[in-house]
């Protein structure tokens, strides 16, 4: 099992939900965040006084999917958030230990 | 039963003859009723807000009284909520709730100040009519308490607005006031010291500058009072509002120190939004400052009424362009502070100077405390927060200088009145110099508040101290001081 961690722009997030749900994705995790990689901020003046302000609201997602899943969820997610801009964002995989559903007790890739 | 109850016929001529015989037995206590032509001069006082005379003394005209109580309520709006959500935007949101606290709170207390003593020794007259010493700053004892302030007019002041609703409508100027302060010293002073502040700052600055300029015994009341040494005029508060909490804030701010983190971390306002919310109220409630110091429903109300319109609308425009032309966009900020500033110059203004005159005024608005607030603030480094010295003391400042030059007796008659003509601010006026004794209120303005303001701030940081304790100001003042979070997600 792998957890993907994607971060995209946040206008992209319709978007990436409904690519995932056409390969077989039904669930994720969606949490709003602040960030940058190499897009650089903008400046905001208040009066007299100047703030250069780095960080950049996204959206990070978080989906569980099988080994079998994760190549193809991940380039759906490639897909639907790319726009040709700097400040994208990127996916992370990393392997996924254990999956439990709270309701049933299931554990196991029968959980996801 | 409760069902028809009969009423004989008879009763009736036999209850008329009761209330004539009353009448008649009361008729012998009271003073000859007033001729008719006592009566219509009466009533066109009533409509030219003239003296009743006796035919209609101790009776409030409905009209301005009604005004007025309008008026009263729209200055208190401009505080609650008007200046608690203008500055409470320009703060960070864990510093939201201290703002509304300060405006709350000093609307408390001031109210308890006022009645107590604070109105007597600003409108009172009975320091000067002893010949007390006292009388050069404070009014009187006779209004102690608001003993005597009750529905007839105070005629000293207006001719058709109840003594009672003069005193309230002045008691939400005298609120507001201090509460400009806050601005200058948001997000680091302890509630318990801006309290204690207050209170030294009412009795001792607030409360002879008000006199000197209002009372009908001040000395420098250049339009009312005929003994004037200072012949001084100033509508609805240049000096006694405006001047007064600019130089005075700027003095606590510098005592009592920068933010932590000024000038290195992102103090950015939390929300706009909130901002501007206060800037429309202040605006509209600021109709009832300026027109409403007419304290009538005449032609000079009108005369503020506009010209206050025209000076904000033209200073919101003015400012942001400015930006626009300098900085690449105008901004909410721009506007906001365009439209305050242009309806702080007109203040002392508004009655007294026409519809180009306030344009003027505008433009310069929206110019010179843009630069007081970008430029000034960056080369000299004091962290007035919220800008108070910046657009309340300059543009005070400059209002009062300007009116100096632009009143006109064409505006408002009394500029050439029965008092102006005695101590020579009539003269002034018609032929010019009254902009130097505009020079020397300012002058005692700001030496009264930078001088009174040393002392006390210094006496509160020897005895309970100014600031808030460092972790209480990274935490934020909203939780430790008033146990409370502004916003709950």
């Amino acid at each position: 099992m792998k957890l993907i961690t994607a971060i995209i722009k946040p206008f992209k997030l319709e978007e990436v939900k409904d690519a995932l749900a056409a390969v077989g994705v039904e669930g994720m995790t969606v949490t709003e965040v602040k960030g940058f990689g190499r897009q650089k901020g903008h400046t905001e003046i208040y009066r007299g006084s100047e703030y250069t302000v780095d960080f950049l609201p996204k959206v990070k997602l978080e989906i569980a999917v099988t080994d079998e899943l994760s190549g193809k969820a991940i380039d759906a997610i490639v897909v639907a958030a790319k726009t040709g801009k700097i400040g994208d964002g990127k996916i992370f995989l990393t392997p996924l230990e254990e999956v439990v559903r709270i309701r049933t007790d299931e554990h196991g890739e029968v959980a996801i | 039963m409760l069902s028809k109850i009969h009423f004989p016929r008879s009763l009736l001529p036999m209850l008329g003859g009761l209330a004539a015989l009353s009448t008649s037995v009361l008729a012998a206590d009271t003073p000859a009723t007033p001729s008719t032509e006592e009566s219509l001069a009466a009533l066109k006082a009533y409509i030219t807000n003239g003296d009743p005379g006796a035919a209609l003394a101790g009776v409030a005209g409905p009209g301005h009284n009604a005004w007025m109580m309008v008026c009263t309520a729209l200055v208190l709006f401009m505080t609650l909520p008007g200046l608690a959500l203008f500055y409470g935007g320009l703060v960070r949101s864990k510093n939201v709730l201290s703002v509304l606290a300060q405006c709350l709170g000093i609307a408390g207390l001031v109210t308890l100040l006022w009645w107590a003593f604070g109105y007597s020794f600003v409108f009172g007259k009975s320091f000067s009519e002893s010949g007390s010493f006292l009388g050069h700053f404070f009014g009187g004892t006779e209004f102690l308490f608001l003993k005597g302030v009750g529905a007839a007019p105070n005629t000293d002041y207006a001719f058709w607005v109840s003594h009672s609703v003069f005193a309230m409508y002045q008691m939400m100027f005298a609120i507001i006031t201090p509460a400009l302060i806050v601005g200058a010293i948001a997000e680091r002073m302890k509630f318990s010291a801006i309290l204690a502040f207050v209170t030294l700052w009412m009795i001792f600055i607030y409360f002879p500058l008000a006199h000197m300029v209002w009372g009908v015994t001040g000395s420098m009341n250049g339009v009312w009072n005929a003994a004037a040494s200072v012949r001084a005029i100033d509508f609805a508060g240049g000096t006694v509002v405006h001047m007064s909490s600019g130089w005075s804030a700027l003095i606590l701010c510098l005592i009592l120190g920068p933010r932590i983190g000024f000038m290195k971390e992102k103090m950015a306002p939390h929300s706009m939004v909130l901002c501007m919310v206060g800037t429309g109220i202040l605006w509209v409630g600021w109709y009832g400052f300026n027109a409403g110091s007419a304290l009538a429903a005449d032609g000079v109300a009108a005369n503020a009424f506009m010209t206050t319109t025209i000076a904000a609308a033209v200073g919101a425009f003015v400012w942001p362009m400015l930006e626009w032309m300098t900085r690449g966009h105008p901004s909410i900020l721009g506007f906001c502070s365009g439209a305050v500033g242009g309806l702080v110059v007109i203040t002392p203004a508004a009655g007294f100077v026409g519809v180009s005159g306030a344009v003027l005024i505008g433009v310069l608005a929206g110019t010179v405390p843009y630069f007081a607030c970008t430029k000034l603030k960056g080369w000299l480094k004091y962290d007035d927060a919220l800008d108070t010295f910046g657009v309340h003391a300059v543009g005070g400042t400059m209002g009062a200088l300007v009116t100096g030059f632009l009143a006109t007796a064409d505006v408002n008659a009394n500029l050439t009145g029965v008092y102006a003509a005695k101590n020579g601010l009539a003269g002034l006026v018609t032929h010019g110099g009254l902009w130097f004794e505009q020079l020397k209120a300012m002058g005692l303005t700001v030496a009264m508040s930078v001088i009174g303001t040393i002392a006390i701030a210094y006496l509160i940081k020897a005895t309970i101290g100014l600031r808030a304790a460092p972790d209480v100001e990274r935490q934020g003042l909203d939780l430790s001081e008033h146990g409370e979070e502004g916003y709950i997600y």
